[in-house]
């Protein structure tokens, strides 16, 4: 059967004792923010606030930002204030420094950027482990409850290290 | 203090991290009380959304208690109880002036296509969120509100961002008396936009998902008449039957992490060739009636997707979408759940809630 004569056959009972239709006299509040002006909706220009052309109001004080700060080209100045959580660095913020070359109307600045999450994730568990805490892969990816964590640990350490082991062996082999 | 650490595409941990500290004169510094999982947060959780940077924590919903003020902030004072929209908005700018919160220019220096949003990657301004114990808040004197003292905190972290995105997608439906609104997304801002749909005077208000507890739930407290696409054949087949002609008005409140289809599947949420999946959107076109209104909360990547424009052309369609203006929409809202009309924290599932009545559960616990 196609999907739309399935969609025919469901639409012919539909509603019914399962499916009902709701009758709005009977719902409480119905039509206390009825606005027929509201048509067509916001967000509609409201040109008495408007204050021309450009950038033309009054900025709130910059911020001084004191880690390295990306920026669109697409701005003219940097915004007032900005965030300062997890400044670029090492491969992935080599790539994020490139990305931020194009603009954001470029495939390749998104494309860029999607590909330095990825080294990034990778930077972080090489960091992870160069900080001698190898990460509990199991319980951050919610598959073994943190409760048993000292277990997943164990378990992760293990599977990891077998797969050394047999990296390690095969190159013997090769060799 | 203990915060969310984003580790890469599906891995999360708890970490120790430095409190934050004032930045700006009108920065303040908030003790988390209430923080919530969005589920637009999935679509970070999944690496859908680019420059989201491993050391990062999540969290646009939350709030909780002053801390600290920076010299520009007179109207809050250490001690207050605040919720704090989820879009930072400075307040004065040419967007801003217009209500336009959710686009502030003075908020973001990574992209200009969206304001900032707290911990939501660096595409939205690099800002940790609130899954933590404190989070730094730029522009506390325009955007944090003091939560009235009747309100439960349940309710206002709902106030956040849910019931707003909710409600706008309805308004933005421009919904008339007696229209026929279908709502496809029976989550959170699914269940408030077709709930919202019915207080701009719907006349007939459908939920389309295909999580038999999310329809239940919705059938009740929306109230709406729902459907399971899994049981419909072509919704867009089936949406036009039983309204004759279309729905006036689609909401889509689903966005990029959506089912349904496969081709979206493999192309937008496996091989991220697309900006998510968008079967919702692309539903919402084909079954809203010509010269009618598709309304877009649902969060999709910056790039492309694959929905049919040319119908779109062709239909004569108005298009209406943006993030929700949540200071915009904070004072008839506040007033909504004082009146009963809107009840948000109905929408908290008592396994959440610790078997209800006794408030949300504490998550953040040292490892």
């Amino acid at each position: 059967m196609t999907q739309s004569k399935r969609a025919d056959d469901a639409a012919a009972q539909a509603p019914d004792a399962r499916h009902p239709r709701i009758d709005p006299a009977t719902v409480v509040g119905w039509g206390v923010d009825a606005d027929p002006d509201n048509d067509p909706t916001w967000p509609m220009r409201d040109r008495s606030k408007d204050d021309g052309p450009g950038m033309a109001w009054t900025p709130p004080a910059a911020q001084v930002a004191d880690v390295e700060v990306l920026q669109s080209v697409e701005h003219l100045r940097r915004p007032a204030v900005v965030g300062q959580s997890t400044p670029p660095s090492g491969l992935s913020g080599l790539i994020r420094r490139k990305a931020f070359g194009f603009s954001e109307s470029q495939w390749g600045h998104w494309l860029m950027l999607m590909l330095a999450d990825r080294v990034n994730t990778v930077e972080g568990v090489l960091d992870d482990v160069v900080r001698g805490r190898p990460p509990n892969l199991l319980v951050e990816m919610g598959v073994v409850k943190r409760s048993r964590s000292k277990e997943a640990a164990v378990a992760t350490a293990a599977v990891l290290g077998l797969g050394v082991a047999l990296v390690v062996l095969a190159r013997r082999r090769r060799g | 203090m203990l915060a969310m650490d984003y580790r890469g595409p599906r891995r999360v941990r708890i970490e120790n991290k430095p409190m934050p500290t004032l930045q700006h004169p009108r920065d303040a510094i908030v003790r988390v009380t209430r923080s919530c999982i969005c589920g637009s947060d999935l679509h970070l959780y999944h690496g859908m959304v680019p420059d989201t940077r491993v050391g990062m924590t999540f969290g646009h919903e939350f709030c909780g208690v002053v801390e600290e003020v920076g010299p520009g902030v007179e109207n809050l004072k250490a001690g207050d109880h605040v919720l704090v929209p989820f879009n930072i908005a400075c307040g004065q700018c040419h967007f801003c002036k217009q209500g336009l919160f959710g686009n502030c220019h003075e908020s973001n220096a990574q992209a200009t296509a969206v304001g900032g949003i707290f911990g939501y990657s660096h595409t939205a301004g690099g800002y940790d969120g609130g899954q933590a114990e404190y989070v730094r808040v730029p522009y506390a004197d325009f955007g944090p509100t003091i939560i009235p003292d009747w309100m439960d905190p349940d309710d206002a972290v709902l106030l956040t961002d849910v019931v707003p995105t909710g409600y706008q997608a309805a308004e933005m439906g421009g919904i008339q008396e007696g229209d026929t609104v279908v709502v496809f997304g029976a989550g959170p801002i699914g269940l408030l936009a077709a709930r919202c749909a019915w207080l701009f005077g719907a006349g007939r208000v459908i939920v389309v998902d295909h999580h038999e507890y999310r329809l239940d739930f919705a059938r009740t407290y929306c109230p709406a008449e729902v459907y399971d696409f899994r049981e419909i054949g072509d919704p867009v087949v089936f949406l036009k039957k039983i309204t004759d002609i279309g729905a006036d008005v689609c909401i889509d409140a689903v966005g990029a992490d959506a089912s349904g289809n496969a081709w979206h599947t493999i192309f937008g949420k496996k091989l991220k060739l697309e900006a998510g999946n968008a079967v919702p959107l692309h539903w919402a076109i084909n079954s809203v009636k010509k010269g009618g209104v598709v309304s877009i909360v649902g969060v999709y990547g910056p790039t492309g997707n694959m929905v049919p424009i040319g119908n779109v052309v062709n239909k004569g369609i108005t298009i209406r979408a943006n993030q929700a203006s949540v200071k915009r929409l904070l004072p008839r809202l506040i007033e909504h759940v004082r009146e009963g009309r809107i009840d948000p924290k109905a929408i908290i599932p008592p396994c959440a809630a610790g078997g209800r009545g006794g408030g949300l559960p504490p998550v953040l616990v040292q490892a």
